[in-house]
């Protein structure tokens, strides 16, 4: 399985993974570790960066971890640049999970705003992953802008409906010359498993990891998916074509 | 158009009609819909539905941990003052009681804010009566600015306001306003406030209209669960909470269910609701609206509060105090209410755990508004 490179880093796992929605924190880092998982992201409003230690950060400081910060609750690209800035500060890293959403129901990303944002931070340095809907157009517009890869979503953030965008994904994966990590929707193992056969350069999985019964072995099953759909990929899977058939009553007349 | 113009169309008696007459066919449809309507709810919350409790309450764990995950927020509420020019016949800080009156002052407001965070909380909920001239905006201006380096989420309950005073307010660090209407019942609404800017009615109902033009990021309804009949006041509530969702689609909502509690007041229940009906409602919203806060408070009883937690309820108090300085001082016999669950933040967060959820202080920052 080729390693994933995003701006000067290697990623042997493609399974990225998000820090909400668990019971506890002890149950998040045995979860997180067992998921593989070299890129974790963490909501800036969840950490006290006032604290020494911070129980969240506690449990994530595993060499196997890099953090990746967003900006979960802001609305505005102005708002976006603040959050940014006080985590590179706070979390000594200059890579962000950028995520504008004015509407607090269904999260979803700002287009204009997030495009705004991006080209801000992309010019202080920021090593910028913006989660965006799966909009061919938009996702050509912020790699142009210079952002280390897009997140395009699977379906509504937290939904567990898996890969309702496929169309547009396709479009995106196909045109992108920076890594596609498909993000929010992946409900089920299955879900990652058929986004990384696609092509998808990683995936990032938070609700259905922390939400299941066992949230440990349901690391491991999206660590075997996503591997699964990535040597599949790498693979090339057989064409779905259908033979052609042994008569051909249109081209016929050239024989 | 505000929300006022919906309401005033609303009949009383046809709207508990339309709630009393669902069946058990309307229960079941309910329960097999992935999103349910207004006529569901009113189905959900009916007589009708009450053999189904156990089902309704599954669906409802399920949808909540989907959106929320295993954790429940924490906050305390913090009693800036008693002093109120309102009667309102239920409250306890209402303008006839004979109880000492008190408003803190700056350095009071800080011993209590310092009592509060080393127990552990930083999402604060400030609370006060109604006297505009003593405790009006330029003291809330003040009180959020001496208690901003101390929390992460500032909430106000007071008195309504105008839109421009909510833009200062939220300029200066405000994150979240809830208001209750009590009662939706327009007639009867005067009788259980004779005296005072709340007897306006159209004011108060109109309230959530300014916060979602003044952009504020989370606001709060509810009614006064027993002062009218529940269900009808309920399915009001959701009409509101609907209006307002389509109206103020970047403001976030939270719901609230305070039950009439023994106060100095003292009133006549009217429509008072039992346990499983309380479980019921609360299950219903949330079978309403997916990504709907609902919040509880300490009036309920331990017993009650360590059984909700898995069941809608995503944001709760504890150990709180509900009178002005209580904190610092207790027993000054100057609260609102007697709370129930009087338990520490300790056992409660050890309960909490147990039940398998993680108990959240901090989820939001000042930085992100």
């Amino acid at each position: 399985m080729r390693h994933l490179r995003i701006a000067n880093v290697e990623f042997s796992s493609r399974l990225f993974t998000g820090t909400g929605k668990f019971s506890a924190n002890e149950v998040m880092e045995k979860a997180l570790l067992t998921s593989g998982s070299e890129l974790v992201t963490v909501a800036l409003k969840r950490v006290d960066l006032q604290a020494d230690s911070d129980d969240i950060l506690r449990h994530l400081n595993h060499a196997q971890f890099n953090l990746l910060p967003n900006t979960s609750g802001v609305r505005t690209a102005k708002e976006a640049i603040f959050a940014a800035e006080l985590a590179r500060e706070a979390l000594e890293t200059n890579w962000l999970k950028l995520e504008i959403h004015p509407d607090p129901k269904y999260l979803m990303p700002d287009p204009i705003e997030t495009l705004k944002a991006a080209s801000e931070l992309v010019k202080k340095g920021f090593v910028v992953l913006p989660y965006v809907h799966a909009d061919p157009v938009l996702c050509k517009r912020l790699e142009d802008v210079g952002t280390a890869a897009v997140m395009p979503l699977g379906s509504p953030i937290g939904s567990n409906k898996g890969l309702r965008t496929k169309d547009f994904l396709e479009i995106i994966i196909d045109q992108s010359n920076v890594p596609v990590i498909v993000d929010a929707g992946i409900g089920a193992p299955s879900h990652a498993a058929m986004a990384m056969e696609m092509g998808a350069d990683a995936v990032l999985v938070n609700t259905a990891i922390a939400v299941a019964d066992d949230p440990v072995n349901m690391a491991l099953a999206f660590k075997m998916a996503v591997d699964a759909g990535r040597i599949a990929f790498e693979s090339k899977l057989g064409q779905t074509l259908s033979e052609a058939e042994a008569s051909s009553p249109l081209t016929a007349f050239l024989d | 158009m505000t929300f006022y113009d919906q309401i005033s169309e609303v009949n009383w008696t046809q709207l508990g009609d339309s709630i009393y007459s669902k069946t058990t066919a309307d229960v079941k449809g309910a329960l097999e819909k992935e999103q349910c309507d207004l006529e569901d709810f009113k189905a959900l919350i009916s007589p009708a539905a009450e053999p189904f409790l156990e089902l309704i309450a599954k669906k409802s764990h399920l949808k909540t941990q989907k959106r929320f995950g295993k954790t429940i927020q924490l906050y305390i509420p913090l009693y800036l003052s008693n002093e109120c020019q309102n009667i309102c016949t239920y409250c306890g800080f209402s303008m006839d009681v004979k109880i000492p009156r008190k408003t803190l002052l700056d350095h009071e407001i800080l011993a209590e804010a310092k009592i509060i965070k080393e127990m552990g909380y930083d999402h604060v909920l400030l609370v006060t009566g109604e006297a505009n001239k003593s405790v009006g905006l330029d003291y809330f201006k003040n009180a959020i600015r001496l208690l901003k380096p101390y929390f992460s989420n500032i909430a106000l309950e007071v008195q309504p306001m105008e839109q421009r005073d909510y833009e200062e307010l939220i300029a200066e660090g405000l994150n979240t306003v809830l208001v209750y209407q009590e009662t939706y019942n327009k007639t009867n609404y005067k009788i259980h406030h004779p005296k005072g800017k709340k007897s306006n009615y159209k004011y108060r109902v109109e309230t959530q209209d300014r916060l979602g033009q003044a952009k504020i990021h989370k606001m709060g309804l509810g009614v006064l669960i027993g002062l009218e009949d529940w269900r009808i006041d309920s399915v009001c509530n959701a009409m509101h909470l609907q209006y307002l969702e389509k109206r103020y689609w970047e403001s976030k909502f939270t719901v609230s269910f305070p039950r009439l509690r023994p106060c100095a007041g003292g009133v006549q229940l009217k429509s008072p609701i039992s346990d499983r009906q309380l479980v019921q409602l609360i299950c219903a919203y949330r079978l309403l609206n997916e990504e709907l806060e609902l919040s509880m408070s300490t009036r309920e009883s331990a017993l009650f509060r360590d059984n909700i937690i898995k069941l809608g309820i995503t944001s709760i108090s504890a150990d709180s105090k509900t009178d002005p300085g209580g904190y610092a001082n207790p027993k000054q016999n100057l609260e609102q209410f007697e709370i129930d669950d009087s338990r520490s933040t300790e056992e409660f967060i050890a309960v909490i755990k147990r039940k398998g959820y993680d108990p959240v202080f901090k989820d939001w920052d000042m930085s992100l508004q």
